[in-house]
């Protein structure tokens, strides 16, 4: 080495993303020689804390996980629970579960298609600066996470944290006539979900790929939501209650969040891409025909489209919705008893960002002895960093404001919820 | 007279308060037209120095780097406002408090060293003055829309010091006590959330905190006489607002 020049570029301010991190960049002799996505989100201690509460508790308590997927952490850890309680519930229930989750799907998905993600593309810094000169788009947008909002505020009481989910289904069911004016508003939503897959689908997307493992939920027969067994693109497929013989999460210096990996596989993704990849047959037809219109083939591997499947999702989310409506009769009660036993249960849903993993240990009286909770962005962070590194190897003559701010816009194509790994995000770019 | 700034900042939370923000789908444009949103990292990359007018400060303090950067906020903000369980009372994260923090993170963490964190969490008013203070797991994003209005006007947000249990009466609900038998922290519980539980058929569980001047050990016994054992009720009280509700329990 003939001389040493170092660089280090360090800003603040990653935007538009969920929770607290940082990113660090080395480049050494001109090559990447090491990136870190760094989760410095305080550490909150769920799993330590859910110890010694009720099993009744958790769909409450984990909902405060994240304020964005409430729904999918309440799912998860239902799921978990009755499985260790050896209970099912009945159909109806199990039909209003996927109904407040479709709500989330739409919600969670518009936030982050209109508000975080899309200003990257029109080269605005948020949604508002683009109201200034679209103000019509983003009154699109508003009034489509609306109507998601307004179904998971119907049947959950609220839209953040809903109140109204317990183990074993739900405190109250609505009657069908209470949720026919939300039908109404979910054929206008229809008109603004394909709309939005049409406008999304026109943006310029940067050329790569990565070659990662992809890992979803499915179950045959539909697009998984709230159900489903474990399947990857590498061909390995296993029940929810393998998941931690095949998912090895292990804790690394730099990050509050856990990296998870496949056993003797390594690195996968989860998330909109991978529910796709491995799912694209059980989309509606609308859906799916959306998706070839948007330039979607039969896999999605360039992260920058994920919008894309976001945006699909969202139509098939909302049509969903509306079958749902169209085919509820309300449970015989609202819920199922769970009455407490000793076991251990664990349940996986598909949260907007991704496979959400649930296990509790519970004692005769029901009580919690152990917990523990695999969020999407944590299994996510290898295949992320994976990608940085070489997405920053062939950016390496940009300069420094131009590659931050590049950097910046890779990350939020993953939709990280870093809060529930573990907002801004400092980013660190480092030659020498 | 030039348009206020907003700022929005975010300590160890959910980020469910902030979001209500986002959730005000009807307004939020309407907000961002009488207010410049100077800082709000969940929402915008453009970032402005300050000071800032209002700062709405969601999440509760953690780390030795938060217990600092929360003084810069101060000095940066004329009007700041508290948002949420975790700033007003430390949040569901103060559960560490009665516990030990090291053993925690052994449960959580294979190497509990790599971490900085405090013993506790604390709210925001532990750390420096707070003007006003919303309460809620999350917020109420009404009285949010009720506060920034109210502030852009020049006067004082009417925030609610009464029980649950008022506004339950509004709403026409049937008492799930005593209908039901159902337990309810309703009595002791700050009013805001509109009684959507008891709506929804279900007891109270407290997640606005405790209402000003609440009568604990009449509330004790009354959820005594729905079946709770003591320590169903410590751990009722014990959850979003454990900070808050331990003050009153106390006193």
């Amino acid at each position: 080495m003939t001389h040493r020049y170092e660089r280090v570029i360090d800003v603040r301010a990653l935007a538009r993303v969920e929770g607290e991190g940082a990113m660090h960049v080395r480049v050494r002799d001109g090559a990447v020689d090491d990136v870190r996505l760094e989760i410095y989100e305080p550490p909150r201690f769920f799993e330590a804390f859910l110890r010694g509460r009720q099993h009744t508790e958790p769909p409450d308590i984990t909902a405060r996980i994240c304020g964005i997927c409430p729904v999918a952490y309440q799912m998860s850890a239902c799921a978990a629970i009755e499985d260790a309680c050896r209970v099912t519930v009945s159909p109806g229930v199990a039909a209003l579960r996927r109904l407040i989750y479709c709500g989330e799907w739409i919600e969670s998905h518009t936030l982050h298609i209109y508000l975080l993600h899309a200003p990257d593309f029109l080269g605005y810094g948020s949604a508002l600066a683009l109201a200034k000169d679209r103000r019509d788009l983003v009154e699109r947008g508003l009034a489509l996470k609306q109507a998601g909002n307004d179904l998971i505020e119907l049947i959950g009481g609220r839209a953040i944290h809903p109140i109204n989910v317990r183990v074993g289904g739900f405190y109250r069911v609505p009657a069908p006539r209470e949720l026919a004016p939300l039908r109404e508003r979910l054929r206008a939503a229809l008109d603004q979900a394909l709309d939005t897959v049409r406008w999304v689908a026109g943006f310029d997307f940067p050329e790569f790929h990565h070659d990662h493992e992809m890992l979803a939920l499915c179950t045959p027969g539909t697009y998984p939501i709230e159900t489903g067994f474990v399947t990857t693109t590498g061909g390995l497929s296993f029940d929810v209650a393998q998941f931690e013989q095949h998912i090895i999460e292990e804790q690394v210096p730099h990050s509050t969040a856990l990296h998870a990996h496949l056993a003797g596989r390594g690195r996968y993704l989860t998330g909109p891409a991978a529910r796709y990849t491995l799912n694209r047959h059980w989309l509606t037809p609308l859906a799916r025909e959306a998706a070839a219109a948007a330039g979607l083939g039969e896999e999605c591997r360039n992260p920058y489209r994920s919008i894309v499947v976001r945006a699909v999702e969202t139509v098939y989310a909302v049509e969903e919705a509306i079958r749902l409506i169209d085919a509820y009769e309300p449970p015989p009660s609202p819920a199922v008893p769970v009455p407490a036993r000793a076991g251990t249960g664990r349940g996986a849903t598909e949260a907007p960002r991704g496979t959400l993993f649930h296990r509790y240990d519970l004692d005769p009286d029901g009580r919690i002895t152990a917990a523990r909770i695999v969020p999407p962005t944590s299994q996510n962070q290898a295949a992320i960093e994976d990608d940085l590194a070489r997405f920053v190897a062939g950016r390496l003559d940009l300069d420094d404001e131009r590659l931050t701010t590049q950097c910046e816009q890779a990350i939020r194509n993953y939709d990280p919820c870093i809060s529930c790994a573990t907002h801004f995000l400092d980013l660190h770019v480092e030659r020498s | 007279m030039s348009t206020p700034t907003l700022a929005v900042w975010k300590f160890a939370s959910c980020d469910g308060c902030q979001l209500s923000l986002l959730d005000c789908e009807d307004e939020l444009l309407a907000v961002a037209d009488r207010v410049r949103i100077a800082h709000f990292l969940e929402a915008s990359s453009d970032v402005l120095p300050g000071p800032y007018d209002i700062s709405l400060v969601e999440g509760s303090i953690t780390t030795p780097e938060d217990a600092e950067r929360i003084q810069r906020v101060r000095a940066d903000s004329r009007i700041l406002i508290t948002i949420g369980a975790c700033a007003t009372a430390g949040g569901i994260q103060a559960l560490r408090n009665q516990a030990d923090v090291d053993e925690y993170a052994k449960v959580v963490y294979a190497r509990p060293e790599y971490l900085s964190t405090l013993a506790t969490s604390t709210p925001i008013a532990a750390h420096v003055d707070v003007d006003y203070e919303l309460h809620g797991c999350p917020i109420d994003r009404r009285q949010l829309l009720d506060t920034i209005g109210a502030l852009l006007a020049g006067r004082r947000p009417a925030l609610p010091a009464h029980s649950v249990c008022f506004d339950c009466k509004l709403r026409n609900n049937v008492c799930v006590v005593v209908a039901r038998g159902e337990p309810c922290l309703g009595p002791v519980t700050r009013a805001g959330c509109g009684a959507i539980c008891p709506a929804f058929g279900r007891g109270c569980f407290g997640c606005f905190g405790p209402a000003e001047s609440p009568n604990a050990p009449a509330e004790a016994a009354l959820l005594r006489a729905t079946g709770m054992s003591e320590d169903d009720i410590r751990r009722v009280h014990r959850t979003f607002n454990v900070t808050a509700f331990d003050t009153e329990r106390a006193s």
